[in-house]
Order: structure tokens, then sequence, then C-alpha cells
């Protein structure tokens, strides 16, 4: 008998994941899954990052996995282990992030047994993921590895959990090679050349025309971003990202009108609400996006690539839908608009882009900070110099956020010029997102300037990762705007809630730079305005982690915004500018 | 695309690895995401027991169908969806299981009326029936409504299996 013909499913598994290509795996151990680590022991080809707790390793995964747009992979034991890891596996699903999650499993005699840190765990994680497999039979396992990688990179990304019972890790099992194609999974990727005729036909058409790109132009690569760039420099129109599309089209470029949404800039989302011809790329037109739907871009005829159908047609019916990649979609498109002779109305563009340039001159995010010594500082200034010091460093910079209204400041003041710098979570809006993930980002890029922009109450979720960092000496930044508050949370009481602020103060805080200190990191603290350039200057300047606790106004509130259920032109702006925006209504007051 | 906002009902059938969960990952999809199911069934089909096709009557607004037949389609295991509804004509057939208790002239009525459908008597007792009424929906639907007065006592029904008309195959 050959050596090979007598590894354990332990054995099995490591080998198909470096086969896989993987390099690095999150986890936390546990009794179902000690053969694993077992196995881990006694090989090199695979580091392990040892979390603090599971959900913590999801999180970092993700970071990793957007960093590099290589799967990202997590290894929990049985029970908690696995319902831990349910956050973070919502939130890849929700943000088509690639992550591969082992969970150990009792032994297959007895599942369904209740037995010790059992959990139906493919059962719960069905919707929290893309796929889920529960390996049953010795001989299934390295054909469902490798068959869980393809599934969480191809098509739409996502998570896929691979649920291990304890005796097919220990018991012999025969290795299998990836199989060539899959047998029922198969995404198209390929444009439809007659689809693309008439999106550039439409595109030549417009007037007024607009280009809203997402997350789905990160996720389909580099190149994706780079044929947008090509793609929207050559027609000479304007384009806006999502939150999650932040980076694949460069901030600085002036055909670029900053985020749409929410929170987005009053040029993107007038742009977007007055234009005739909409090229959506990648994005799914979400809630955050549109805004009450029956009045969500009324007035344009819309083109969208989504690799993933069922985002297509799903809130808004488009005229012209291309189900593909987005950089093999863009490459099309871009060879069909060069070769098109068809003239753009660029009489009608110009006077276009003359009523957004009368919309940008409202300098929608403006914010005033004073600079008196002993000032508070503003939010957005903080982020705003901590973009401008790091940039002047020339350093590659990778930014991770956790969720609330530090991550809006961060998202309208920090500016990307390339994909895969910007990790936050979008769709689940995951508290606690931020720390992990840069955690993981700073595994992939250890040379990298990783800062996790963050709020005092976010921060706390996934506290305990400090304690990573510490083991693995990584120099992450956490950056934080501490305003005491639940900030968004308070914000929506103060518009939509009378000003009862209840339960959203942070009351009880640690002393973080004590906390820092009792984690081996550097802790750092600016009070004032005079003291901000100093702090982040000696944060970037550190070789190991810090924490930044930079007191911020707490009764800023994050603006532009667009109420809930109000339309992309009844805007709120900012106490800079004149009244403006629609009255909050009850209906509203309702939505999320 | 019809007008989106316009209800219809519609008959998709689905072509799925014969594995464990997948009835969940569909009947799941379904209740997470607030679509309707009217009818659903679902039983290997091939020699090898590899494949099961699921027959799923739901209705909705075009868009809603849409989505529904997108969301299928992206799950891992699914191999084919078909809109038996909207891809042609379409036979679509279900069985029954009718129980009527009954005596005297009730009985006599519900006998006859079961002859008039082409309803088989399955089991007798001298005061029961169990009928067995293959048909499309609405055949069954009025059957049962009939029985309604007759002693109509319990009813098991199948929901609808479907195929396309002539050659054209999922």
């Amino acid at each position: 008998m050959s050596a090979e013909a007598i590894q354990s499913g332990a054995e099995i598994l490591l080998r198909a994941l470096k086969d896989e290509g993987v390099e690095v795996i999150f986890g936390y151990p546990g009794g179902a899954v000690l053969p694993i680590y077992d196995a881990i022991f006694n090989q090199n080809a695979i580091r392990h990052i040892l979390v603090r707790q599971e959900g913590g390793a999801v999180h970092a995964a993700e970071g990793y996995a957007r960093s590099t747009g290589k799967v990202g992979v997590v290894l929990v034991t049985s029970g908690p282990g696995a319902t831990n890891a349910v956050t973070g596996l919502c939130d890849a699903l929700m943000d088509s992030i690639p992550v591969v999650c082992l969970t150990g499993q009792v032994p297959t005699h007895l599942i369904g047994n209740d037995a010790f840190q059992e959990a139906d765990t493919t059962g719960i994680t069905r919707p929290a993921t893309k796929h889920n497999y529960l390996v049953k039979r010795s001989e299934d396992l390295a054909r469902v590895v490798h068959e869980a990688f393809y599934v969480a990179r191809s098509g739409r990304p996502g998570p896929v959990v691979i649920d291990l019972p304890k005796d097919i890790l220990i018991n012999p099992a025969p290795y299998a090679e990836a199989a060539p194609s899959h047998k029922s999974y198969r995404p198209r990727t390929e444009p439809d050349m007659d689809q693309i005729a008439k999106a550039v036909a439409l595109l030549k058409s417009a007037k007024r025309p607009m280009i809203y790109a997402g997350g789905g132009v990160i996720n389909a690569g580099p190149e994706a971003s780079a044929l947008l760039t090509e793609l929207t420099r050559a027609t000479g129109f304007p384009i806006t990202n999502t939150l999650m599309g932040l980076g694949c089209y460069p901030a600085s470029d002036p055909q670029f009108l900053g985020m749409l949404g929410m929170h987005g800039t009053y040029e993107a989302n007038l742009a977007m609400h007055g234009c005739d011809v909409l090229l959506a790329v990648g994005a799914r037109f979400d809630d955050r996006v549109t805004g009450r739907l029956n009045a969500f871009s009324q007035g344009s005829r819309k083109i969208h690539i989504d690799i993933d159908s069922s985002s297509i047609n799903k809130n808004v019916p488009v005229e012209v839908p291309i189900v593909a990649d987005a950089a093999k979609a863009l490459k099309a498109l871009l060879a069909a608009w060069k070769a098109d002779a068809t003239k753009v109305d660029s009489v009608a563009v110009a006077s276009w882009w003359r009523q957004i340039d009368g919309w940008r001159a409202k300098d929608s995010l403006k914010f005033s900070q004073d600079m008196k010594p002993g000032s508070v500082i503003k939010p957005q200034y903080a982020v705003q110099r901590l973009y401008e010091i790091a940039k002047a460093r020339k350093q590659e910079v990778f930014i991770t956020t956790e969720v609330g209204q530090h991550q809006m400041w961060a998202a309208q003041h920090f500016k990307f010029e390339l994909p895969n710098r910007w990790m936050t979570s979008g769709g689940l809006g995951t508290m606690g997102y931020g720390l992990p993930a840069a955690m993981g980002v700073q595994i992939a890029h250890p040379d990298a300037l990783v800062v996790d922009i963050a709020g005092e109450a976010s921060t706390l979720m996934n506290i305990q990762e400090l304690g990573t960092i510490a083991q693995y000496k990584l120099p992450v930044k956490v950056f934080i705007l501490n305003n005491e508050y639940m900030g968004m949370v308070r914000q929506w009481q103060e518009l939509l809630h009378g000003g009862r602020y209840s339960e959203s103060y942070s009351a009880a805080l640690p002393d973080f730079v004590k906390l820092a200190d009792a984690f081996h990191a550097k802790g750092m603290r600016a009070t004032s305005v005079d003291q901000l350039d100093d702090v982040i200057v000696a944060m970037l300047d550190c070789p190991t982690a810090v924490i930044a606790d930079i007191a911020v106004d707490p009764a800023e509130n994050c603006f532009p915004m667009i109420p809930s259920g109000a339309a992309h032109n009844e805007m709120i702006l900012g106490p800079e500018h004149e009244a403006s925006g629609a009255a909050i209504s009850d209906a509203g007051m309702a939505l999320v | 695309m019809s007008d989106p906002m316009s209800t219809r009902t519609a008959t998709i059938s689905v072509l799925v690895d014969n594995e464990a969960g997948v009835l969940a990952r569909v009947t799941g999809l379904f209740s997470g995401r607030g679509y309707n199911i009217d009818s659903l069934t679902v039983a290997p089909v091939d020699a090898e027991g590899q494949l099961s096709r699921i027959n799923i009557v739901t209705s909705g607004t075009s868009m809603v169908i849409e989505q529904i037949k997108a969301q299928l389609d992206r799950l891992v295991p699914v191999h084919r969806v078909a809109d038996l509804s909207l891809e042609g004509p379409h036979v679509a057939r279900e069985m029954a299981l009718v129980k009527v208790i009954g005596t005297g002239e009730k009985r006599v009525e519900a006998l006859r009326i079961a002859d008039t459908f082409r309803a088989r008597v399955v089991d007798t007792t001298v005061e029961s029936f169990v009928f067995e009424l293959t048909g499309a929906t609405d055949k069954l639907d009025a059957f049962i409504a009939l029985m309604q007065d007759l002693g109509l006592a319990e009813v098991s029904r199948t929901g609808v299996a479907a195929l396309a008309r002539g050659k054209r195959t999922i």
C-alpha cells in the first residue's frame, strides 16, 4: 500500500487546501477539529493564525480575501465554534467575499443525538452561505474541498461551509484532484454580444449619461477596474461608486463624483436622479443606494452588467441586462465603443457636465473645523488628515472600518485610487468587522500600512482580537473616532425620534490607551485639534500596533443624508448649507 | 417583459442533484425571501437516482417570478430551471385521495359523481370510500368541492407534476 493511500482525512484535507493554493488559515481549535490541528502541527506549508473568537476568524479571512482577491480560509470547531462564525458568513454572503469555512462536527454516528458541542451547522448556515457541505463519506472529502473553493470564487463569490465529522477526519481517505468542471454550477461569464451592441447604442445616444459601479467590479479583479477606468475616460461620462465599489475608479479623477446613496455626495445622487442613460456595473441597486424606489432615476434607460442574474431586475427594471463577468463585459463594451463611429452628443453632455459642476460647487461634504488650539476635533477632519498624512508618505495603505458614522466619514473623506484597498461591511453592516478584517489584511500585506478607522462602540465588539494582533506582532493601527455614542444610532434618534437618545450613549468606556497597553500595543490620544497631526504621525511612525483614541465632536452628524423613504433629490445637507431636503416622514421612520 | 406588476401563477420545474438538503435549500429560499409555494412535488427521475425533479407552483408579479427563477438557478445543485407556464404549452397533473364517509343517498351520489370525474375507488367499507382522482388542479378542486356536502372527511393531494408538451424537455 502506498503512503498516499493511508493518509487520514485530516491529512487529505490539508493536501487539498495546499493544492488550492491556501497559504493561511484563520482558526480556533476545539474537540471536533483536533485531528486537523494535529495535521497542521505536522506541516509547514500552511500557516495557521490563531484568533481569539471564531467571529474574528471569518472577518479576518474576509479582509484577507478582499485585499488579495484570493479565497479566505477559516477553521472552527463544531457547535459554538460554528455558530460564532455565522455572522461573518452572512457578512461575506452579502458582500460577495470568497471564503471557505471548515467546521468540525461530531462523529457521523452521533449526528442528530444532541451530542456535546453538536449543532446542525449545515442547517444553520444554509441561508448564511452561498453553499455548504456535510461530508459523510471519506471518499467525498477531497472532491468536496476542491468543489468548495471553486464555488466560493466562481460567479458571484461567497462563503462556503464544509462541515467535517470527526470520524471523517480520522479515517483514511483517498485523494482526488480537482474536477475539470462542475456538473451543475457553471456561471455565465461571457457577455451576449447583441446586448453589448445595444448597450453601446444606448450609451452613444445619451445626453445625460451616468456610470454607477459597485463591488462586483472589484471582485472581477484589478483588470476590471482598469477597464472601467479606460471606458469611463473614453466616454467622458461621469461616474459614481457604491460603498463596496470605492477604489474601482480613481477617486482623484475629475470624472469621479464620489460615492452615491444615503450618505453619498450631492452631485452623485442628483446625477443619478437626473440622468437619461445609466450604466450599472457590478452593483445591485440596494436600498441604501436607491432611496425611495418609485422615485429612483425615473428618467433613465438602464444597462446593468452583473454576473448574478438574480441581481438584475430585482429592485429596478432595466432595459439592457448583461449577465457576465464585469471584466469581460467591460472589455467587450470598450471594444464596441471604440469600433462604433457614432458621435456622442457632445453639446448635450457638456451641458450635463455644467449642471453636475453646479451641484459639485455645493461641496456637500464640507464641514467646518475650528483650528484654534484646544478646539474639539471634527470626525471628518480626523479622517481627512489621516488621508493626507498617509498619502504624503507614499506608503501602500489599506483601510478597514467598523460600521456607523465613522464608516461613512471614512468613505466620504478617504480617497481610494486602486481597488482592494478598502474593506468595509457594506451589506450586512456588521459592527466589529474592522479590527479582525485589518488583521487579515495585515497578514496578507505584512509591509503595508493597515488602518482600521473605527468607532469606539463598534471596535469593542471584537476587541479580543487585539490578542491575535499582539501574538503575531501585526502593526495594525486602530484609529478610533471616539464620540462616546453609537453615533449613527444617535443621529437617527436625533433626526427621527425627537432626540430621545435611548441606550445609544457609550457609557463606561475603557481607557483605550491603557487597553492598548494591556494588549502589548501602543496607545495614543488626541483630544483637541492641535494634537491631531502629531498623534497621526506618531501612529504611522510606530512599528507596532497602535490604538489612537481620537476624541471627536460627539454631536456631529453625517451629511449629506437621504432619509429613509426619500428620493435622491430630497437629500438633507449639513449645517454648513442652507435648509434643504425632505422633512422626514412617519413612513420613512418605519424603514430601516 | 409584460407588466411587471401583474400577478400570475407559474409552474416551475427544477432539475437538481438528488442529495441531502437540496429540498431544504429550495424551500428555504422561498420562505427566506417571502415567495409563495402553492404546491410542491419532488422525486428522483433518472435511472441512477442522481437527479430529482422539483415541481413548484407559485404565484407573484412577473418581476417576482423572474426573481424566483434567477434565485433557483444560482443554487449550486440546480441543473436547470424551466418556467413551464411561460415556455409553451404544458401538461400538469396531480393526484388526490379523497375519503368520503356516509350512507344512503349521499353515498350513492358520491359514487355517481366520482364516476363522472373518472375517479377510482381504491378503498371501501359500507360507510366510506377512498377515491383516487388524477387530473389538473382545478378538476381536483371541483371534485373536492362537490364532495363537501356528501361526507368529505379527509383529502391527501400529491401536488403538481408537470411536463412541457411535445418534444421539448427540461
